[in-house]
Formats: C-alpha cells, structure tokens, sequence
C-alpha cells in the first residue's frame, strides 16, 4: 500500500492522474527559485520552449541568456558568471548537455567545483519520434563518475520543481535529469523531498517485504504500478524512491535490501554505470543481496511512442514485475 | 610610464624568466618555450596593468586575469611569486607531488589563479560569462583573457568569440599569444590560422597588433583597447617562443619539453647577458 507520510496523490491509481513532463518542473522550479534569489540566471542553447526556460525568460528577461546552438560555451561560460557570484542553470537536451559538453562540465565546473546547475531534458527512450540521437541514456552515468557533482533524477514534474529549489540553494554543481513526454504526477506539495535523501513509496501491507524495488526518475510511477499488482498477486513489496543518484541515500538502501532481501532497480537509462550501478555499488559492499537492474542493455533508442519504446527495452510494468519474479525465483 | 619604470618591468621579465627555466628543471616536465616568450606580458599585467593586491587576492574590486592555455602556467606563477603572492622558493614545488603549483592551474588549490584551466578553449568562454555578470552587476572590474595561438583551432574558442562579439563587451581584452608554435609544428602547417584579424573582425571583435615582447608597446596596446567601448578586444600579441634564450627560440620542439640541468644552466646565462647587452662574463 501507498506510504502515507509519502503524502502520495489520492488518486494514485486512477486513470485520471494528473500527467505532465518533469522540464514543466524546471520551467515552474527556476522561477521560484529566481524569485527567492537575485543571483539565479538560466541560459539556453536555443531550446528555449522546449526545455521550459521560456518560463523563466519571460519572468525575468534580463537574467535569461541565450547562447546559440552552443552547449560547450554555455557550461564555460555558466562557470565563468559562478566565478562572479551568478547561481547559473545550463538548460539544453542531455543528449548535448551533458553529453556535447562533458569536458567543459569536467573541467570548468565539477573540478573547479562551480555552483553551475547542469540541467538535461529529454532524457531516455520516452523522448520518442527524434529517435536515438535524442534520447540519452548514458548521462546519469556521466555525472555521477564526476567528483562534486550532486546527480538527481526527479519522479515527476512536482518533484522536479523541488529539486530545482534545492539545487539553486545548495552551493555546488548539480545535474538534475528530465524528461520529454507528460508522465503521472503521484508526488504533491507535501511529500517530502531533501537531496540525497530517499522516500518510501509502497510498502507491503503486513509483514516484511519480500522485494525492495528501488527507482529513479518517472519510472518512480511505473514501480509504483508493479508493486501494486504485485501486491495484489500476494507478493510483499516495498518501493524505495532515489531521486538523488548522488549522493545515494547509502543508510535507506541498505535498510530496506536488509529488510527486504531481493532488490530490483529501475530506470530508464544503460543497466551499465547509471543508478542500478551506483545501488549495487552500494550493495556489494555493505549488504550483498540477489539483485535485478532493470534498465536498457546496451542499446541505443529508436523512434517510436513513449510506450512502444519503453515496453520494447523492457522499461514499463509488465518487465519490473518480471524482473520480481526472477530475482525472487532465484535461490540463495 | 617612464623611462626608468619601463627598465625595471625589463629587469623583472628577465628574474621571471630565470624562475621559469629554475622551475622547469626542478619539475623535470613542462613547457618551456611559451612561458618564456610571454614572460614580458606578464611582467605588463602582474606589474603595471592589473588593480589586483597580491595579499589579497579575492579582493572583489580586482581585475580578472584569465590564463586559458593552461600549460603555459609557470610564466604565471613565477609572475605571482615575483609580484608577492607566495614565496619565489615555492615554485621549485612546480608539478610535485602535493604541491598548490600544480602542472596544469588549478584554482582551488592556489588564490589568484581564478579558473582551472589547460584544456584548451576554455578560458574565454569563462571570462566572456565572468564579463557578462559582471557587466549585469554594474562592476567596473576588467577581465584579460590570454590564450595561445594553436588553442585557436578549438572550436569553442569560436563560440564564445561569436558571443562576445554579439555582447559588445567594453570590459573584456582578450590576448593571443601569437608565435606560431603548436606541439606539432608551426600553426601554418598544422592548421593555418591567419588571417586571424580578418577572422575576429568579422566576429565583431576590434584588433590590434604588438609585438608581444616589448613591454612598452604592450601596455600601450592594452590601453587603447581600454579606449574601446563598442567591442571586445583582441591584441594579436607577436612572440618569440623561448624568447630570452637565443639558442632555442622560434623552435616548436621546445613547445613541450623542459630543459636539462646542463641546458638550464647555458640558458640562465643566456637570459642574463639580457639578449647580448650584458657581456658573458658578467651575466
């Protein structure tokens, strides 16, 4: 059953849940966060509408800065105005930012530890019809090999718009991930968010959990979704929500692989070197337990819908549910 | 600036030049040829352009200097050392281990350094966004760029000179270090720049020329481009690479590489006859 401190939406199930993309969650979270601070300024690289930083530009025109088509000069030149006292957001798909412009982030800001937030939309398969060139899936793994760099893969547009909140007040470089297409909005107002900390989502109604499903980003929703039916097929399952890759919240996960004793982890990213990765790092380590990383199996994306897409690289329901199966079918 | 202020920059590029070859050796790595042939302008910078307070060197009313082509750094830092922002005994610490001199600038390990930089291409980009907040804030600060000539085959360099000829930027100068070495060979064969004016006046960017090895024409050039309001500026500086040591000067093969101690001690001796005007035997 739902978590209830989670404060989860009441129609958490229904076909009508709210749905919007996560950047609706960047375009809301940088104007609250410019209002709350002088020194906030977003620069695009002439996607202005399409990451939502039009939102922003049309609140406070004289902080918004074009760059042109040019995401490399945009993190050198977001470090440049941190060097000054600015809380520069870099705002373009993550295919280019941070996949064009990894060095300069590296370099210029993760290194010389800048307070630059590196924001990367229309990440993962779900980005749909532009097809793989568009639809990164190796940039969770990118950011969080970096030292100083603080990685978060927001639930919904909600959550999204908290994490922008708390990047803009924390000093120091952040990557926050978001996607393209409108997702299920389960998070509101009150549901707790804190960087690095993790949030319990569904718990098994009575007694321990047979399976820990742990999450990030919107497919948050879609664990939600398998532990629900799985629940109702009678296996005990507990959903642990990380939107903050990194720093993992370590003590969360451990709690609940001990509790629970099986683990599978989602997200729509490589299995290799994204957030399953940094779980199993975690794992190996402190609490080895049979494990499942739901995620895509070095591949690239094509075109297709969002749902195509995320059911043929085994990312919706049906795969975690058959990943559960697995991982509990599995003798130790 | 007068006669004898122009002597004694002369006298202090030469005592930065001799800790150039002193750190090179100690470090036993590094690039020789560029620190020496830009040793003149930063003696212009560290001591005659710059508001800057070596004790101070967060002081937020100073002057940015900018180092994009990193590798060039012990020019920089044996300027520092000189104009009083660590002891001159601390740059034989160039590249060891444990050391705030590290081979290629880091700025969270040494005050004053302002970027990380060696990779190429990103400096200025990064002084065009210190430039544009600055200029936001209402800040009179300067902000000097230097990059080299071979960085110019970098593509971002070409971004950021496109957006800030768009800027109009009255506080920022940009130098290039223009002496036609790269790690490969000379710049022309390599990859031919010129005409570098054309390209950066068609970038809307105001050019002027110097001979990057005479102080005194230097810091004129870097006044008039304080003169200019309506554009960036670039001074397309001319240096002579290992400038100060006749033996190995305008050759690339010292681009990369220092001396050994037996060069270091013909090249010392070379760089105190002060190009020929002191006699051997007193240098």
């Amino acid at each position: 059953m739902p978590n209830e401190s989670a404060h989860l939406v009441e129609n958490l199930f229904a076909s009508d849940i709210t749905q919007a993309p996560t950047r609706d969650g960047f375009g809301v979270g940088t104007v609250e966060a410019g209002r709350a601070d002088a020194q906030v300024v977003v620069l695009c690289a002439d996607l202005a509408e399409s990451t939502r930083a039009d939102w922003f530009q049309k609140e406070f025109p004289d902080r918004f800065i074009e760059v042109g088509i040019a995401e490399q000069n945009m993190a050198a030149l977001a470090a440049g105005m941190a060097l000054v006292g600015k809380v520069p957001f870099i705002a373009s798909y993550a295919a280019f930012n941070p996949g064009r412009n990894y060095e300069q982030i590296r370099t210029t800001i993760a290194l010389a530890e800048m307070n630059v937030k590196v924001c990367g939309m229309h990440a993962g398969v779900s980005v749909g019809p532009d097809g793989a060139t568009h639809q990164m899936l190796e940039d969770i793994g990118l950011m969080r090999m970096l030292p100083n760099m603080t990685v978060i893969a927001p639930g919904d547009a909600e959550e999204a718009r908290k994490a922008v909140v708390a990047a803009a007040s924390i000093d120091g470089p952040v990557y926050i991930r978001f996607g393209r297409s409108a997702t299920p909005v389960f998070t509101t107002p009150e549901t707790p968010f804190e960087i690095g900390k993790a949030l319990t989502l569904f718990e098994p109604r009575d007694g321990e959990p047979q399976v820990a499903i742990l999450s990030t980003g919107a497919l948050g929703y879609t664990a939600l979704v398998a532990a629900k039916q799985l629940s109702d097929e009678g296996v005990r399952t507990l959903v642990l929500h990380c939107p903050t890759i990194k720093p993992l919240d370590r003590e969360a996960v451990i709690a609940v692989a001990k509790r629970a004793g099986r683990v599978v982890t989602l997200e729509e990213h490589q299995a290799a070197g994204g957030f399953g990765s940094a779980v199993a790092e975690v794992l190996v380590e402190e609490c080895p337990v049979p494990m499942r990383l739901v995620g895509v199996r070095n591949q690239f994306g094509q075109s297709g819908t969002p749902e195509e897409l995320l059911a043929h690289y085994g990312l919706d329901a049906v795969a975690v549910v058959a990943a559960v199966r697995g991982v509990l079918s599995r003798e130790e | 600036m007068n006669d004898t202020d122009l002597t004694r920059l002369e006298e202090i590029a030469e005592k930065v030049r001799e800790t150039i070859i002193e750190m090179l050796v100690a470090a036993g790595s590094g690039h020789t040829a560029g620190p020496l042939g830009m040793a003149d302008i930063f003696t212009a910078f560290y001591f005659h352009i710059l508001r800057h307070d070596p004790q101070n060197p967060e002081w937020e009313e100073r002057d940015r200097l900018i180092l994009s082509n990193g590798h060039i750094v012990p020019v920089r830092y044996a300027a520092m050392a000189h104009a009083g922002y660590f002891p001159i005994s601390e740059c034989l610490t160039l590249r060891k281990f444990g050391s705030r001199l590290q081979g290629h600038p880091e700025r969270e390990r040494l005050p004053g350094l302002e970027t990380t930089s060696g990779p190429l291409g990103e400096g200025l980009p990064q002084a065009a966004g210190m430039a544009y907040a600055l200029r936001m804030d209402g800040k009179k600060n300067r902000i000097y760029c230097l990059m080299g000539d071979g960085e110019q085959d970098e593509g971002i360099v070409w971004e950021a000179v496109l957006w800030a000829g768009k800027q109009k930027f009255s506080n920022l100068t940009a130098v290039i270090d223009r002496n036609n070495i790269q790690i490969d060979g000379m710049t022309e064969d390599i990859m031919p720049l010129e005409s570098l004016r054309a390209k950066y006046e068609a970038f809307n960017w105001h050019v002027l020329e110097v001979n990057g090895n005479d102080i005194r024409a230097f810091i004129t050039a870097v006044d008039e481009a304080k003169a200019i309001y309506e554009k960036p500026v670039v001074i397309i500086a001319h240096t002579i690479p290992g400038k100060g040591v006749p033996e190995i000067e305008f050759d690339y093969h010292w681009h990369g590489k220092p001396p050994t101690a037996e060069e270091a001690k013909r090249f010392l001796s070379e760089i105190r006859t002060m190009g020929g005007k002191v006699p051997h035997e007193y240098a």
